[in-house]
């Protein structure tokens, strides 16, 4: 068994090619594991049945030699994308028992090739924290373990917590996440494997719950970057149904995986490199210089001078725009309902009830930004600031192919720690917002080990869709970096 | 020339806002590929979009946007190339999205105008922007005690939202401007303007000022649905307000609803609260960008308007105002008259149109559309007429049989041997022998009881059972009688 | 600018969310410093910059006048919490 959750991605879609195991095989493998593990809470629902069933239909279309990209692969997906017949909850109470009649385009890609649902992934509350800990359905455990804190279980990163840590854990063998202003990345970043947030656009938000409209962007957390690059291959592509998506047609990603950064311009904003930032971290980032540099890349030192206006820029622009996304969610047409003496009161007492502490902050930042007097002086100037730190992408990018910079400020802490801080915990997206709301590609690499021998990973941030310098870019760091080491938990 | 209220203080002014929500003509909704057909089962024209499921996002129809640009330009606005969506938020059941997909800052029509007659001659009222926007859902409250029920088909049908500048004076004026509103977009195939349906409905603002003072605070009555009950509602709350103001309070600016049954505006129970709807570019959308080739090809294609076919049809067809007034109101109305008045008499048909069909409908309560008697066959009505084939009584008599049995005129006449006798000969034996059958009556006339000339016309008629000539009749009376 | 119990609870009506007395204390101060955080913005100059529109910059896809969709109300009523045949119910609304 140990040998079949070895595999990854690729290697199980030869495995299943050359016949060496079966679709069912290899999905009945996983949900053992998955069932096994249940303390780590990285499912919300799994879905054993029709796992074995679709995976039984992949076995047949692999024998007819009808086999499509992704058949037979077990994955694990986000309960923030709405499944048809399947319980979606995006983490929260207020969809209780929701049960969608219709399918996300970016899973409905994924069927189509064939993939297989194991279930779907715990996450922060309507896709907002940044370590899985705003759960309805309770924290995430990441599988790693540092040494002395053996007791403690910490936090996988968020918003994806639940996709990373199944992934890490062995609990799956790839997962979708949603990356707003950093959830894939910084999870993959915690839990030592490859998080992809793909360029604005590429991937489609129809049925796939809105946080944040202008920011959201669905991506693959696995566990190397050619099974990012496959799996993305299955999830991107142009839908009329979604106003904002690129009408591009989607490349063949893997191809791009050559490894070679020769002649390859990559900067290094010096704004990333942060007063009192762990001297690890900077560490880790002149390690990722060298073994680029040693490959016959160019670093070149880059300034991006508004780096540091990201972080407030983007808790005015989430907020708002999550205020009225989420306020669909009044107990009338689907979801908790907490009857009322009124309408008023219905919806009052249903939202107060059904969402949790940190939706109803940021719900109201949103709304007071938003709010008359205070318009233009928050939320349009967010906007204009944003054009600012767009425009420095925009520049860099005349001048380097790709950024280099850490992906995360820390390794990963223990659950509970910076709960009662909303601040502290919106500083873990200080590396992974400012592309967000550029809306240009990146991807977390696994690279080195902090002192207390956790994950930390580096950021390879892109030009608008220009994902294959990414994960070219990302899979020679990873073949440098060779980063194998393994956590203590899962399977 | 404002109509001026007299109060108790003096002369008083009103000034009057409208703002018009037209219902797009169009298959589908705004933003969503669900139908909008009024009158279907409830909650039978959701999409999963309009039913706001999680994960939704909007997709605009282009037919929306075209039938905004043609309405711009049929009321003389400028079209904007570049426009916004913004959500406006607020929680109501009949708005599942919590907010309503509109325009706020930068809608897709500017400025505008249209032209009204009324009684102490034409005005031009201004109008400030037309925009796009999402219809809400229908919440019915008399189906249940407790419960208010929610039908959403009607939420994210297309609107157009007409904002008028508030250079309104009177009932009258405001009736005038909502006909000529309505009359433009019907001939445009824009809206409907079905005001019993809803598909065209109105927001009266109202406030009062002692003349050439600054504007008073002013009161929205909503959603008021007929010409008429707009009128009364100006009316009420002008009077109102002025009473008020007089007594010596201030006038609170608030919401109101106008009640027919009692003919009165009340204060809606609803929150007092200024509504704060946060407005804010909708991210799930872009910013609204065509080019002046679209609204060129747009204006090319456009019918011939009420006011341009009016005076077309008075200057070519030498029609009164009031006949060519009648005429344009609809344009399915004025496209019915060039068809039966093409090389016949413009003036008769106007008539026979106007009067007798128009007449003969109304009674049967059938539209134009409904018509028994077509274009075509009316015509032919007006042929036999002016040459002379028959006489314009007993054409009336024919069009009733045409109008029971969509028989075609000159069926009718052959069948019913009714064909005019014009033949001098044949009428004079008549004259001449109604002129002997009453002598007194003759020696009356001929000593100056002059009124007697109708009865000896009525005679001659008598004796040719209707279809004599009555030019000829007379003629030949006036000769015989001297 | 600092936000006092008050505006939290004027800002919570507006978003339909009910919060206790000590809630909306407890709301007020952790609100205070995050937009005391956010104010760091009053750095940056933004004259004669324009509000970011869309990062794509691609321009508003349109689609065909055609009904393609709807006539599924099972579908649509499937979730509700309170229904009367065809109709999605609430408490009653007097207006």
């Amino acid at each position: 068994m140990s040998s079949i959750l070895d595999l990854d991605l690729a290697s199980a879609r030869s495995a299943l090619q050359k016949k060496e195991v079966s679709a069912v095989e290899l999905t009945e493998t996983y949900l053992s594991v998955m069932s096994s593990n249940d303390h780590l809470n990285c499912y919300i629902t799994s879905t054993p049945e029709k796992a074995l069933d679709m995976a039984s239909k992949s076995d047949h279309r692999i024998n007819s030699g009808d086999a499509l990209p992704l058949d037979g692969i077990p994955i694990a997906i986000k309960d923030l994308f709405c499944t048809d017949g399947v319980l979606t909850t995006a983490g929260s109470h207020i969809l209780n028992g929701f049960i969608p009649t219709y399918e996300s385009s970016v899973t409905e890609n994924l069927w189509e090739n064939g993939a297989v649902m194991l279930g779907k992934c715990n996450m922060d509350e309507f896709a907002m924290g940044s370590a899985n800990t705003t759960s309805y359905f309770g924290a995430v455990e990441n599988p790693w373990r540092s040494d002395d804190r053996q007791k403690s279980p910490l936090v996988p990163g968020g918003s994806s917590g639940g996709s990373a840590s199944a992934v890490a854990s062995r609990l799956a063998l790839a997962a979708t996440g949603t990356d707003t202003g950093g959830s894939i990345r910084q999870p993959g970043s915690f839990c030592g494997i490859v998080g992809l947030k793909p360029t604005y656009g590429r991937c489609s938000r129809w049925g796939t719950i809105a946080f944040a409209s202008s920011l959201d962007q669905a991506g693959p957390l696995t566990r190397t970057v050619r099974d990012a690059a496959i799996m993305l291959k299955a999830m991107a592509g142009h839908d009329p149904k979604d106003s904002t998506s690129a009408n591009l047609q989607v490349p063949d990603f893997e191809s791009a995986l050559t490894n070679d950064v020769r002649g390859l311009r990559i900067g290094v904003p010096r704004e990333y490199l942060l007063d009192g930032m762990p001297s690890e971290i900077e560490k880790l980032l002149e390690t990722g210089i060298e073994m680029l540099r040693t490959a016959g890349a160019t670093i070149v030192d880059v300034s991006m001078p508004h780096t540091k206006f990201a972080l407030p820029t983007y808790y005015i622009i989430a907020p708002a725009e999550a205020s009225s996304n989420l306020a669909r969610y009044d107990g009338v047409r689907y979801g908790l309902r907490i009857e009322g003496d009124n309408l008023d009161d219905m919806y009052e007492k249903t939202r107060s009830v059904g969402f949790g502490a940190e939706v109803k902050r940021r719900i109201l930042i949103g709304t007071y930004v938003l709010s008359a007097g205070y318009y233009d002086a928050y939320y349009l100037k967010a906007q204009r600031v944003r054009s600012l730190i767009k425009q420095d992408f925009d520049l860099v990018f005349d001048n380097v192919d790709v950024l280099l910079t850490p992906t995360a400020p820390s390794d990963a802490f223990a659950i509970g720690e910076n709960d009662d801080d909303p601040i502290k915990m919106y500083l873990n997206d200080i590396f992974t917002v400012p592309a967000s709301l550029a809306g240009v590609p990146a991807i977390s690499v696994p690279v080195g080990l902090s002192k207390n021998k956790l994950p930390l990973g580096l950021q390879i941030i892109g030009k608008m869709f220009d994902e294959e310098l990414v994960l070219r870019v990302g899979g020679a760091l990873e073949g440098m970096a060779g980063f194998k080491s393994r956590p203590a938990g899962g399977a | 020339m404002a109509q001026l209220l007299k109060g108790e203080t003096g002369e008083w002014e009103i000034v009057i806002g409208l703002e018009v929500h037209a219902q797009v003509s169009s298959e589908a909704k705004l933003f969503s590929s669900a139908a909008t057909k009024f009158g279907a089962e409830p909650n039978s024209q959701v999409s999963l979009v309009d039913a706001a499921m999680p994960g939704m996002l909007p997709v605009i129809n282009k037919e929306c946007v075209r039938q905004a640009i043609k309405t711009g330009l049929g009321i003389n606005a400028k079209i904007n190339l570049f426009s916004v969506f913004d959500r406006k938020n607020y929680f109501y059941p009949d708005l599942p999205q919590g907010y309503q997909i509109s325009q706020f800052k930068q809608p897709i029509v500017g400025e505008g105008f249209l032209e009204i007659e009324v009684s102490d001659g034409a005005k031009k009222i201004g109008i400030e922007r037309l925009h796009l926007e999402q219809d809400a859902g229908k919440s019915i409250h008399d189906q249940h005690p407790s419960r208010s029920f929610i039908d959403l088909n009607r939420s994210g049908v297309a609107l157009m939202e007409i904002v008028s500048k508030p250079d309104i004076r009177s009932g009258e004026e405001a009736g005038a401007y909502l006909k000529k509103l309505r009359s433009i977009v019907r001939y445009l195939g824009t809206c409907d303007g079905n005001m019993q349906e809803g598909s065209l409905r109105c927001d009266v603002n109202v406030s009062v000022r002692k003349p050439g003072e600054e504007l008073g605070t002013r009161c929205e009555i909503k959603n008021v649905n007929s010409i008429r009950f707009v009128q009364q509602a100006i009316e009420y709350e002008a009077r109102r307000q002025i009473e008020i103001i007089e007594d010596g309070h201030l006038i609170n600016q608030e919401t109101r609803l106008f009640d027919p049954n009692r003919g009165e505006t009340r204060s809606m129970r609803s929150k007092e609260e200024a509504h704060d709807y946060r407005y804010f570019p909708d991210p799930d959308l872009l910013p609204l960008k065509f080019d002046d080739a679209l609204v060129q090809a747009i204006a090319s294609d456009m019918p011939e308007l009420p006011d341009a076919k009016r005076t077309r049809f008075i200057e070519e067809y030498e029609l009164s105002e009031a006949d060519a007034t009648l005429l344009v109101e609809e344009r399915e109305t004025a496209e019915f008259y060039e068809e039966m008045a093409a090389g016949r008499d413009k003036k008769l048909s106007a008539n026979w149109l106007g009067t007798e069909l128009f007449g003969a409908l109304n009674k049967e309560g059938l539209s134009l559309a409904e018509s028994p008697i077509t274009a075509e066959s009316l015509g032919r009505l007006i042929e036999l007429i002016s040459d002379g084939t028959i006489s314009g009584r007993i054409a009336k008599d024919v069009f009733v049989d045409m109008f029971e049995s969509g028989e075609d005129a000159l069926d009718i006449v052959e069948r019913k041997g009714l064909t005019q006798i014009s033949d001098a000969g044949a009428i004079l034996e008549l004259v001449e022998s109604v002129i002997s059958d009453n002598a007194s009556k003759v020696a009356e006339f001929r000593n100056g009881k002059d009124k007697l000339f109708g009865f000896f016309v009525g005679q001659v008629m008598k004796k040719s059972q209707g279809k004599a000539n009555p030019k000829l009749v007379n003629n030949l009376l006036k000769d015989k009688l001297g | 600018m600092s936000l006092d119990k008050g505006t939290v609870k004027r800002v919570a009506q507006l978003a339909r969310l009910r919060l206790d007395d000590e809630q909306l204390e407890k709301t007020a101060e952790e609100l205070n410093k995050i937009f005391a955080w956010i104010e760091q913005l009053d750095e940056v100059d933004v004259s004669n910059i324009e509000p970011l529109a869309s990062v794509t910059g691609h321009s508003l896809p349109e689609r065909m006048d055609e009904v393609t969709d709807g006539n599924y109300p099972d579908r649509v009523l499937s979730n509700a919490p309170d229904r009367a045949s065809n109709f999605f119910t609430v408490p009653k609304v007097v207006e």
